[in-house]
């Protein structure tokens, strides 16, 4: 087993190294200049030039891509073009919101939908069957960020029960920290929740039909114990892929959730930092981005273990 | 569960919603400002960058020896006085004492030739001074000399000027930073101090009140000029990209100060008595259309006037505002309307009938045989994005054969400097707006320069116009500036150098529990919560 962790950690490297290659690319070539965002509407050609020179964005392709390749490796991911700090700075200003969004929705997703997924399993055909599937098509349907609105609109505005918008740090207290997230966790969860419940229900629907869960009925075993340890327990597989495809999901929603909930996370440094071309902070953000899938895909693999034993590594 | 479980577990939970809620209902802190910004605050550098957003951020932390009035004349700010000598040769200006820094050292007169110098690099009219300029030292810790090639009358104007960048003062060891490269400390000595430590540029910035501050004696008349007494301790600026959620924690009283909801936002806000909503400055906006002179087809004088005749400045501004006559202007000419330069010299072109088919037959005189027109646009700024629909609109009923390129705003300021024709990547015309300061007169107004490729991107090359500009720098007073504004008016519509397409009030939105706001960009001077 840990020479199989090792062996997947060392693979990370190829990845890493591909990704950035790929992303320093994309940026090299896609349109924008962020000498021209920096010098502003009253900055003539030449004022654009020079502070294109300032920033040694005339310099040849390997030039910048081989200094980028070698700070990388000495754990620097640069300054931003725009601020002056380090990326790494503010990455570590922003991880803590996108984190704290991401585990709650994790969280909220989990303990909402796998038991709606087994009880419209073990209902099926009924009316709680049809009503957790028609919850789940709701939430496929509706945005995000339509979800988000409605939820700021009814609980911060009409009700006033919790904020409208904003974030507050963890050492801050847990009730301000939770509630500054509850909103944006529902929102985003929203889409996970009727994800992982629609999966829930087709496993548990095939694992229900299995000759073992007859025999652990014969035998009196009560519905609790045949739901929760006979199947869901062979049903968890499937359920944990998509949880872990889901967290790619969560990247991607957490921008627009922390659009609409002005919550300062990563999301929104990536969006900011495309849209005035601030290269070093794209390429920083995406690397930790790709870096956190692989360990994702990683955790994933070893937890196939605790639920299966025949997978061995 | 049974009955009385449920009602304990209901009251607890009853409890437990209502923390929060006694949480928020708590007195707000009075001496505490939260403001919504119209972008985020990207380049603490206002010297650096041109970025409205970094010189409002300039306007908290530095301090300018001059700063002019709501009649925009020079007052002094940093400055005791102007001592001018040497039939106008010699310029000698005297620092107020008790001048502090954010960083505890006094403000000395080497502080401020350094900083000049930095600020003779970027703005216009410091380059013209800097030309005019055959010497500026300290001439001890309270003094600095001018001594001039020639007599300048506005050099207080130049000191005071509100066009960015703006002439802030800075301690000298930041101000002999490279012109082209960033300042790596934010020390101003203005009225607030920049919180470096709890800066998150994309979510906060925060200033805190500087007890050291001394205002200016002098009294002033709004914009830069006066005391700039402050009222709060704390202010905050927050930055909320998503339009419907500033408008919500406006309304749900987390934040106070809105500086620029979107149209259909102000509608909304409208209906909020506790909010009000209004003009973030009595001086509107200016939409612009700039053709690329160097390319076909608007290398063609011709071809440019043939275009006038459809343009309608009403279609523009209404794009941008909606349809408050209130809120927008037309008969918008080269400067700001309101101010002392604007006239309407020439403005017959735009102001008389409006004619698609007028412009039609015109470009057929001027030789149009279906050449691309490619015109570029962003997407994810209102004012440059609504023109840029109008105009698109504009040309498909002239029907061209236009190339929209739609694009977001970091996009199109890359295009936009290529000097490439169209089948290299260039462009035909794009349109942009700008703030009433940069149009007040021909120092700082971008566009109206004629200097061909050393110039604005669209770069026409008309002398007349850089000869008027220089004769309006010399001008002796108000009346001879105002003949040789209308001379040059003429010249820039005839040239059309650009088409105004009316101009516009930048709207803002705060809680009606504020008061005292000076009218212009948002300074946090005078404000004060009722």
């Amino acid at each position: 087993m840990l020479a199989y962790v090792v062996r997947r950690i060392l693979a990370t490297i190829p990845v890493m190294a591909v990704v950035a290659l790929f992303v320093f690319s994309l940026l090299y070539i896609a349109p924008g200049d962020p000498a021209a965002v920096i010098a502003g509407d009253q900055a003539t050609p030449e004022d654009v030039e020079r502070i294109r020179a300032s920033l040694g964005l005339d310099r040849p392709f390997l030039v910048r891509f081989g200094e980028w390749v070698i700070r990388i490796l000495q754990g620097d991911l640069g300054v931003s073009i725009f601020t002056n700090l380090p990326v790494t700075t503010m990455i570590a200003q922003r991880i803590e919101p996108t984190l704290s969004l991401m585990v709650l929705t994790l969280i909220l997703a989990v303990v909402v939908a796998i038991p709606m997924g087994v009880l419209a399993a073990w209902k099926q055909g009924t009316w709680i069957d049809r009503g957790v599937m028609a919850f789940a098509v709701l939430g496929f349907s509706v945005p995000v960020f339509v979800v988000g609105y409605l939820l700021a609109y009814v609980f911060a505005l009409e009700l006033e029960w919790l904020p409208v918008q904003g974030y507050t740090s963890f050492s801050a207290g847990f009730w301000p920290w939770l509630e500054n997230l509850i909103l944006p966790a529902v929102a985003l969860g929203s889409v996970y929740i009727a994800l992982i419940a629609r999966i829930t229900r087709a496993t548990m629907l095939e694992v229900l039909s299995q000759d073992y869960i007859r025999t652990a009925r014969a035998k009196g075993a009560s519905q609790g114990s045949i739901l929760f340890l006979h199947a869901l327990k062979n049903a968890a597989v499937p359920i944990v892929t998509v949880i872990g495809i889901g967290i790619a999901l969560l990247i991607g929603g957490a921008v627009v959730t922390e659009s609409v909930f002005a919550i300062p996370g990563l999301g929104r440094l990536t969006v900011d930092a495309i849209l005035r071309r601030d290269y070093p902070v794209i390429q920083g953000v995406v690397l930790l981005f790709s870096f956190i899938y692989v360990l994702v895909n990683l955790a994933i693999d070893l937890v196939y273990t605790l639920f299966d034993p025949r997978i061995r590594y | 569960m049974n009955r009385r479980s449920l009602l304990k577990a209901s009251a607890a939970a009853g409890a437990v919603a209502a923390l929060p809620r006694f949480a928020i209902a708590q007195p707000r802190q009075a001496r505490l400002l939260r403001f919504v910004p119209h972008a985020n605050l990207a380049v603490l550098d206002p010297i650096w960058t041109t970025a409205y957003i970094s010189r409002n951020h300039g306007l908290m932390v530095y301090d300018t020896l001059f700063g002019i009035d709501r009649e925009f004349q020079p007052q002094p700010q940093m400055a005791e006085g102007l001592a001018v000598e040497d039939d106008g040769r010699t310029a000698t200006v005297t620092l107020r004492e008790g001048l502090y820094f954010h960083d505890g050292e006094r403000v000395r007169a080497q502080d401020c030739v350094a900083s000049l110098k930095r600020w003779m690099k970027r703005n216009p009219i410091g380059q013209h001074l800097e030309g005019l300029t055959e010497e500026l030292t300290a001439v001890d810790d309270r003094r600095l000399r001018f001594r001039l090639k020639q007599p300048f009358p506005m050099l207080a104007h130049a000191l005071g000027t509100i066009g960015a960048p703006i002439p802030f003062i800075m301690p000298e060891r930041l101000a002999n930073t490279d012109p082209f490269q960033q300042v790596r400390e934010v020390v101003g000595s203005g009225p607030y101090r920049f919180k470096a430590d709890e800066f998150n540029s994309g979510s906060l910035v925060v200033y805190e009140r500087f007890a050291g501050y001394a205002p200016t004696p002098h009294a002033g008349n709004g914009l830069l000029s006066g005391p700039k007494t402050v009222h709060f301790d704390r202010v905050e600026w927050h930055i909320i990209t998503d339009a419907a959620t500033a408008a919500g924690a406006l309304q749900a009283g987390e934040i106070d100060w809105y500086e620029q909801p979107p149209p259909e936002i102000q509608q909304l806000l409208r209906r909020n008595r506790q909010i009000s909503v209004e003009p973030l400055d009595r001086l509107p906006l200016t939409g612009i259309m700039r053709f690329n002179h160097l390319h076909p087809p608007f290398s063609e004088k011709r071809m440019r006037q043939a275009i006038l005749p459809a343009v309608s400045q009403e279609d523009h501004m209404i794009a941008i505002v909606g349809t408050d006559k209130d809120l927008y202007q037309t008969g918008t000419g080269i400067f700001t309307p309101g101010t002392p330069l604007a006239n309407d010299e020439g403005m017959e072109v735009l102001t008389g009938p409006r004619s698609i088919e007028r412009a039609r037959q015109l470009l057929r005189e001027a030789g149009y045989t279906n050449q691309p027109i490619r015109l570029l646009g962003s997407t994810d700024i209102l004012a440059p994005s609504a023109m840029t629909q109008v105009a698109a609109d504009m040309f498909r009923r002239l029907e061209v054969n236009l190339d929209l390129v739609l694009t977001d705003w970091g996009t199109v300021v890359q295009r936009r400097a290529s000097r490439e024709p169209l089948e290299r990547g260039g462009w035909s015309v794009f349109c942009t707006a700008f703030n009433a300061y940069d149009f007040l007169d021909p120092a700082g107004h971008f566009p109206l320069r004629g200097n061909g490729t050393s110039g604005w991107f669209g770069w026409p090359t008309v002398p007349r116009l850089e000869e008027l500009r220089l004769e309006w720098f010399g001008a002796p007073d108000l009346e001879a500036q105002q003949r040789i504004a209308r001379e040059i008016q003429r010249v820039a519509l005839d040239e059309v150098v650009y088409v105004p397409l009316g101009s516009y009030l930048s709207i803002m939105a705060m809680r009606r529990n504020l008061e005292g706001r000076v009218p212009g960009p948002p300074v946090f001077w005078g404000i004060r919560r009722a």
